[in-house]
């Protein structure tokens, strides 16, 4: 009898599962809306300064998808993406210089940095997954002090002078324009891949690894190769962001491409919209680096403005700890509850009978509280 | 009958504790098996070193004839051992279809389909024969009116519920209970008590660790009795009950008391 009632609930959930598509294809119209709106934006708002935050932003957008795409997928959070970031802008850096590449050309180096960072998130994963939590964090920053120190010291890095971007001959006035478009087509390029890995088996296990990586082991889960392989892919397209950056910027300075201040940013953004979730870290990019750079802009004093930045940080742990998109999804959850509720206790009220059928399916004393506990609220 | 599982000589110490002392167990194929004792006895050190979740000092773990010593968890289970945690282990933030998809992984990994999924590593998780199976398995075990939401919001006895139904999802040939029936109301006691005669009527081969004497009593066709990291018995359920080696164990000898006294 209680295993009918059971599968009748079960079927009725079944087809309230279609209702999960529809909230999909909700999604996929906010997201070809949001392209649009991104694709239209520099030709509406031409000026320079803005559409150089906007080229900033969209590479931000990537490599917080990216950041999310492992760390927020797996729980691993990682404070080293800026080895990645790095690793793409120097490759690019010393791979122009040694080879003479000059002009457009250095566009064509772009799979040699996806190529170097992705070299480098083997063994960096190899050593780093081997732990959990606090000390993934804490060996993450250790391996990226490693990589500053050896971009100021190494010779090939060109120690604290750095290394230039070979010269683009672009005009001034529309000179950022095909990097915002390069950056916007990386950003939507790995949101559409993070919407399908979360989707697919292998991001059921990392899901399944961030909930109880132990369990997941002992149902087949071979949960090394799967976190290093969602590892190698989010440093990927770090590194590819780190390139794009450099031959934006023209030159690359230790500090720059190996910047603390980096790792921090990806985290706070993806942390501020929603972590592991899909929306969540493109948000968190597309409104917090416009208020990062208006603020550098604003505040002419650095350190007030990393201060300011730091400040956010904090006040995003303590008060949004799951992030802007998960809290507001509860609040439209609890809003459609109280709604429905509303119209319950009419119909309820109008119609007793509804009521008795209500008390019969239900076990005698539940039945009987009902209506009690509805008079009371 | 053969057995299907077999301890040979397992010693596992953390630090000075010498949690497994050379022990020996053997589990018939199709049968259901008890392991009871006193706390720390090593029931459930035994079940993490069968499993792969730790490694052995010394001593062998064989599955039917195959040596699996050592061999990680995720190969263990490929193997064809599934197993449940004493403190439930469900995924929370995963829905309960979810949790069941990734019990599926191996199964399905080993199908035919197999080779298309090679060629499109980001196919949806969960083709609709595995999610047929799963509903099939949570109908069995009677929480599929949950099937949609998150495992966070089960009750401790759904989890238990759910923990069973997603080991079972790779049709493993043994599986390993630990503590079914810990901090379980007694109706489900049944329940559980139920769906583990029908699995073995089917084929599955049980091991369980439980400290609830009337279900192991009433569920295991052999029971073995661990003391002190050893198997110090092993037999049906009528002739564990009078022995006095199992009362030692469980109530402490005199001998060790007058020791004390000295």
């Amino acid at each position: 009898m209680s295993q009918d009632i059971g599968q009748a609930a079960g079927a009725r959930r079944w087809r309230a599962g279609g209702g999960r598509l529809s909230r999909e294809a909700q999604g996929g119209i906010a997201a070809v809306l949001l392209l649009l709106i991104a694709i239209i934006f520099p030709l509406v708002i031409t000026d320079q300064v803005a559409t150089q935050i906007g080229v900033d932003t969209m590479l931000f957008v990537a490599a917080t998808v990216a950041w999310n795409l492992f760390s927020g997928f797996t729980g691993y959070i990682s404070l080293g993406a800026a080895v990645f970031f790095g690793t793409g802008a120097y490759t690019v850096g010393i791979a122009a210089q040694d080879w003479h590449i000059t002009g457009n050309m250095e566009f064509a180096l772009l799979p040699l940095a996806a190529l170097a960072a992705g070299v480098v998130a083997v063994p960096f994963g190899l050593i780093a997954l081997r732990v959990r939590r606090h000390t993934f964090v804490v060996i993450t920053i250790a391996i990226f002090f490693i990589f500053q120190l050896m971009a100021f010291n190494l010779n090939i890095t060109g120690g604290s002078v750095g290394i230039s971007a070979p010269f683009l001959t672009w005009a001034p006035e529309t000179f950022n324009i095909p990097f915002y478009y390069m950056a916007l087509a990386l950003a939507a390029g790995v949101a559409v891949l993070s919407w399908l890995i979360r989707g697919s088996r292998f991001g059921l296990q990392l899901r399944a690894i961030r909930d109880d990586e132990d369990r997941a082991r002992g149902l087949g889960v071979r949960a090394m190769r799967v976190k290093l392989v969602a590892f190698v892919i989010s440093g990927v397209v770090i590194g590819l962001v780190g390139a794009l950056w450099f031959f934006f910027i023209g030159q690359v300075l230790p500090q720059y491409g190996f910047d603390p201040l980096f790792d921090l940013s990806v985290a706070l953004m993806a942390f501020f919209g929603g972590f592991g979730t899909l929306w969540g870290p493109i948000l968190g990019a597309l409104i917090l680096e416009p208020g990062q750079q208006y603020l550098t802009l604003q505040v002419s004093n650095s350190y007030a403005s990393e201060l300011i930045w730091g400040s956010l940080f904090l006040l995003v742990i303590l008060f949004l700890p799951r992030g802007v998109v998960p809290m507001a999804g509860e609040k439209a959850m609890a809003w459609r509850a109280r709604r429905e509720r509303r119209r319950a206790v009419p119909a309820a009220a109008a119609e007793p009978a509804a009521a008795g059928t209500a008390g019969a399916a239900l076990p005698g004393p539940a039945g009987a509280s009902t209506p009690s506990g509805r008079s009371a609220r | 009958m053969s057995t299907l599982l077999r301890a040979e000589g397992v010693c596992k110490a953390f630090g000075g504790v010498q949690a497994l002392n050379g022990c020996s167990i053997a589990v018939e194929q199709g049968s259901i098996a008890g392991l009871i004792g006193p706390n720390g006895s090593g029931k459930t050190t035994l079940f993490n070193m069968i499993t792969g979740y730790g490694r052995v000092d010394s001593g062998d773990v064989f599955l039917g004839g195959r040596k699996i010593t050592n061999l990680p968890p995720d190969k263990v289970f490929g193997h064809g051992i599934g197993r449940t945690f004493q403190l439930t282990r469900v995924f929370s933030r995963l829905t309960v279809m979810e949790n069941m998809i990734v019990g599926a992984h191996h199964s399905e990994r080993g199908q035919a389909r197999g080779l298309r999924r090679l060629h499109n590593p980001l196919a949806r998780a969960g083709g609709p024969d595995t999610r047929r199976r799963a509903m099939e398995l949570l109908e069995f075990t009677g929480i599929a009116a949950h099937a949609g939401v998150l495992a966070e919001t089960l009750s401790y006895g759904q989890r238990k519920l759910l923990e069973l139904s997603y080991v079972l999802m790779a049709d493993p040939a043994v599986v390993l209970l630990d503590e079914p029936a810990g901090g379980v109301n007694p109706t489900l006691i049944g329940t559980i008590t139920d769906r583990i005669r029908q699995l073995n009527a089917q084929g599955t081969t049980f091991l369980i660790v439980e400290h609830n004497m009337d279900f192991v009593m009433g569920l295991c066709d052999r029971v073995t009795v661990l003391d002190y990291g050893n198997a110090v018995v092993s037999g049906p359920p009528d002739v564990i009950r009078t022995d006095h080696r199992v009362l030692d164990a469980y109530l402490g000898t005199t001998e060790g008391d007058d020791d004390d006294a000295a």
